[in-house]
């Protein structure tokens, strides 16, 4: 394939090429080193496209250092050297790149950002080599690879490839990635230049796997542009097959994400569920503390990376009870210097506390800035688990729905369990009995808003895997707090986490067909119409407590 | 006796501070910056407001302007945009204040345009915008959507850029975004893409579950056509959206996201390293290499005391704005507004990212356009850059009734949105 990227090799690269032959000293044959040194050269060439044919000559010597440099230049770590046009790979360690040999991988020294002139690549180019290398490490050893190789031999659907992938099916043991390679196979197969058997048989396979990409390859064989009518009905038929068994799936998706909703939702909630629903305080700072929550967890990042950055990863273990004590603390003080002045007054605790929040906002906008925190996720928490049929399940939504089940179940032992939810029921359901009983009232009260405090702290914590580190976090999740403990039914934890749920699930299924928009204000206008119905939500206390 | 002496207190420092403007108004040119400093917009909005005094600081430090030294007036609307309009009034009729330089979202820039053509103000806007605008009394110094927008689609549908044939427009629910995919759909429905591949989708501010969206995304990309994603998402939603797309797996290779209103700073609460090739359109990248913007970068980190801090693109804005008020001020020996605003038409200054930045006479810059993505490090690479300054369009060419339309400050239009010259009926007689 002749280009202009092949331009003579000019005297630096034909130097380093000497110097390269005579390391290996006999080692590679000659014709290949030479082969890779021109493509190289290829690699540098001026525009995105001849680069793009310099990627597939270099894939096409089939030399060992083609997949390294392949790999750095799709990293946007292959560099020109200016002083002698030389091809290096950088990696940057501080101020400077260390710098590798592209050709033969000896390391040859530092260099500045100036001394270097970046290969850059854009998205087209990153494609050009996911496919050239998916062609290179089908056969590769490490499992990984070969699932991301036949995923790009899959999108390319490169006829070249076909020799590769059969003998990648011949070799592969592991039933998956096997799986994988006879749909890589079939998608290569359906193109126009094979025979129609060849090509109905590969559409049979490829109707078996009920993937998304299957559905666009389908979806295009069954348009009017495919010359082959058998094929095309044929691809028709699949396709319907293919997309009744992507609606269940998608179903099934959708109730996840309802799932992964009502679970921030619940997390939210679940602090606001003991303050507001326990002790009766509308506190509209409550945002506020899951924001102190998400802070902390900034802090404590940031103490990590400074002391021991190895273990980065589990900052997030030292971060739930540190925003746990941080929010509780900054609860005790606003109950004890605040609210407690202000029982029974609902609307001045609500001004109260809606000047706190206000407060506490600009003051965490003064100490750390207004710009969002960046909280890093740990390596465990990021990725997804990807079902063989689509279904994205990320690790970080499963776990904050586990997460927030945890904390449920942790406060509804320490409410049933404990000396201190005891005391919490006693003064919330008869205060003047239970102060007669000898139950310091105003130290319980102090110490059940600082539970609930705390609670919203933690979920801070998790909500700085989602969502802006930024003073403003609290603010979006304080109306719906309110309305899952209002709807759920007050005083009620079964009912948060059922009134959690069921919105998350419901706005879900709403959103597809009313919009991001609507679907929230139907939510709103529904809910409103429930409490007309229901005053007391969904799970209502009874008894006497209540009446009072 | 506690509210007594509040008062007294209260009393003294009123005093004090009518003392000081009265001193400071004799040899000083004040200079009113507008800019939440609390509030939603904080965030974007702060970063603003120091550049404008980094700005101030350094004029000063080369002797003021006029024998004066330049004096900012800071106050601080919250976020709240009827506050804006009352601000305004506040810096313009209390601190007589020379200039504006101020807002961030349209809607709080549409809330200050009555005030400001009212008194004759003059205000500088710095943020990319939707178009379809031109005040007397306002110079926009950010893109309009024919430096930014229709470039960036055009990418998109280019062989490098991926040669997209479906388009996902998603905007937060406001006025930019809707203006903007309305100007896009006729856009792309004149380059041949039909509207059934084309998916409009609004969501509220600072929306942060995006799981569903995403995966309707996917979806919409899975049915046989090569797909791009057009995002007018602003503010505080980005930073869970983009979150989601790395979490569902969604690579640049396969499905670019080209957005407006993410830059450098919004990518510094982010990991970009699964975010690598989705797009921006801007008129700046903090990454460009020219001395200009180095040494912009330098004083910068010099004037924050923070190495880390990035610049972007309505911070070049302020500096383009800003130093061409110096120089038409300096030009019309005055800082009245009428004589400013002809000194300002045909004003140059050099861009942070090479060439030179024109003043027209819509109130509109001409500026290069410039297209990057994301790299690891959250610093943006150009991929594509215009070959000259686009000059801005105040009415976009592609909605029939703007298409009309004229803007030009100068005689004989003297219109933000005529069809013919107001003067042309004069001229004649």
């Amino acid at each position: 394939m002749p280009t202009r990227g092949f331009a003579l090799p000019s005297l630096a690269a034909l130097l380093s090429c000497m110097a390269f032959l005579a390391a290996v000293a006999g080692g590679a044959p000659a014709s290949q080193a030479a082969t890779l040194e021109e493509a190289l050269q290829g690699l540098a060439a001026k525009s995105y496209k001849e680069r793009a044919v310099g990627v597939e000559v270099l894939a096409a010597t089939g030399h060992p250092r083609a997949i390294p440099i392949l790999e750095a230049m799709a990293k946007g770590q292959l560099f020109v050297r200016k002083a002698d046009g030389s091809i290096v790979i950088g990696d940057k360690t501080g101020k400077v790149y260390a710098l590798t040999d592209a050709v033969d991988g000896t390391a040859v020294g530092d260099a500045k950002k100036k001394e270097l002139k970046k290969v850059k690549v854009n998205n087209r180019l990153r494609g050009v080599i996911r496919t050239a290398l998916g062609g290179l490490t089908l056969l590769s050893s490490d499992p990984r690879q070969r699932e991301q190789a036949a995923a790009a031999v899959f999108a390319a659907r490169d006829a070249g490839a076909l020799e590769t992938v059969e003998q990648a099916i011949a070799r592969e043991e592991d039933a998956g990635l096997l799986d994988q390679l006879t749909l890589a196979k079939a998608a290569i197969e359906s193109n126009p230049e094979f025979q129609r058997d060849i090509r109905l048989a590969a559409v049979a396979r490829l109707s078996d796997s009920a993937l998304p990409e299957v559905r666009s390859l389908l979806a295009s064989l069954s348009h009017e542009d495919e010359a082959d009518a058998e094929v095309r009905a044929a691809a028709a038929a699949a396709l319907e097959a293919v997309e009744r068994d992507l609606a269940f799936w998608n179903l099934l998706g959708a109730i996840f994400q309802g799932l992964s909703l009502g679970s921030v939702l619940l997390l939210a909630a679940v602090g606001l569920a003991i303050t507001f629903g326990v002790m009766g305080v509308i506190n509209m700072a409550h945002g506020e503390l899951v924001m102190l929550g998400a802070y902390t967890t900034f802090v404590v990042q940031d103490i990590f990376r400074d002391l021991a950055p190895g273990s980065l990863d589990y900052s997030l273990a030292v971060a739930v009870p540190a925003a746990f004590l941080v929010a509780g603390a900054a609860g005790v003080a606003i109950e004890r210097g605040v609210i407690r002045w202000l029982y029974g007054r609902p609307f001045e605790t609500l001004l109260a506390t809606w000047g706190l929040s206000l407060i506490l906002q600009q003051l965490v906008r003064t100490v750390f800035g207004p710009t969002n925190r960046e909280v890093s996720s740990p390596s465990w928490l990021s990725g997804a688990f990807e079902t063989a049929t689509g279904l994205v399940l990320p690790y970080n939504r499963v776990a904050i729905i586990v997460f927030s089940l945890l904390v449920v179940g942790a406060i509804a032992l320490v409410l049933r369990r404990t000396a201190l939810g005891l005391y919490m029921r006693a003064v919330t359901q008869n205060r003047s009995m239970a102060s007669s009983m000898g139950i310091r009232t105003g130290w319980v009260d102090a110490a059940t808003f600082g539970l609930g405090a705390g609670i919203a702290g933690v979920a801070g914590v998790a909500l700085s895997q989602i969502d802006n580190v930024s003073p403003n976090l609290g603010q979006a999740y304080i109306v719906d707090s309110f309305m899952v403990v209002v709807f759920g039914g007050v005083g009620n934890l079964w009912g948060t986490l059922v009134g959690a749920m069921s919105l998350g699930v419901i706005n879900k299924f709403l959103e597809p067909f009313a919009g991001a928009v609507l679907a929230k204000i139907l939510v709103l206008v529904a809910i409103i119409l429930f409490i007309q119905k229901r005053p007391r939500g969904l799970f209502a206390l009874k008894g006497r407590a209540v009446e009072s | 006796m506690v509210r007594n002496q509040r008062y007294v207190v209260f009393a003294g420092l009123l005093a004090a501070s009518t003392a000081l403007s009265g001193a400071a108004q004799a040899d000083t040119i004040k200079v009113g910056v507008l800019h939440s400093l609390s509030g939603t917009m904080a965030i974007s909005e702060t970063t603003l407001k120091d550049t404008m005094l980094m700005l101030i600081e350094e004029q000063n430090s080369k002797g003021g302007l006029l024998g004066k030294m330049l004096e900012p007036v800071v106050v601080d609307p919250a976020s709240n945009w009827p506050l804006f309009a009352e601000k305004a009034r506040e810096l313009i009729e209390q601190h007589e204040v020379a200039v504006i330089f101020g807002n961030w979202t349209s809607v709080s820039r549409k809330s200050v345009l009555p005030v400001i053509e009212e008194l004759n103000g003059l205000l500088f806007y710095p943020v990319q915008y939707e178009g379809e605008e031109s005040s007397r009394n306002v110079f926009y110094t950010g893109a309009a959507p024919n430096q930014q927008a229709i470039p960036a689609v055009d990418y998109l549908l280019s062989e490098d850029g991926g040669g997209a044939e479906r388009i996902v427009l998603l905007g937060t629910d406001y006025v930019y975004p809707r203006t903007t995919n309305k100007i896009l759909r006729a856009y792309l429905n004149g380059k041949g893409i039909a509207d059934e591949d084309i998916l409009e989708n609004y969501t509220p501010f600072g929306h942060a579950d995006w799981q569903t969206i995403v995966a309707d995304v996917k979806k919409f990309a899975s049915e046989g056509k090569q797909t791009a994603v057009v995002s007018t998402i602003n503010g505080d939603a980005n930073v869970p959206f983009y979150k989601e797309l790395a979490n569902q797996g969604i690579m640049a290779e396969d499905i670019p996201v080209v957005a407006f209103s993410v830059g450098e700073e919004e990518l510094a609460g982010l990991d970009t390293e699964p975010l690598v090739g989705h797009l921006a359109a801007w008129n700046y990248f903090m990454s460009v290499e020219t001395d200009e913007n180095e040494a912009f970068i330098e004083k910068w980190h010099g004037f924050i005391g923070d190495e880390d801090r990035v610049t972007n693109d309505p911070m070049e804005a302020h500096y383009i704005g800003f130093n061409m008020w110096v120089q038409a001020v300096q030009q019309a020996g005055t800082v009245e507004v009428d004589a400013v605003r002809q000194a300002m038409y045909g004003q140059t200054f050099k861009n942070l990212t090479g060439g030179i930045a024109v003043m027209n006479t819509n109130h509109h810059l001409s500026k290069p356009v410039l297209i990057g993505e994301i790299q690891s490090d959250g610093q943006f690479e150009t991929v594509w850059e215009t070959e000259g300054v686009v000059k801005g369009d105040a009415w976009s060419d592609f909605i029939p009734e703007s298409a009309k339309l004229t803007a030009d400050w100068t005689f004989p239009w003297v219109c933000g949105n005529c069809e013919a010259p107001k003067f042309e009926a004069i001229v004649d007689m």
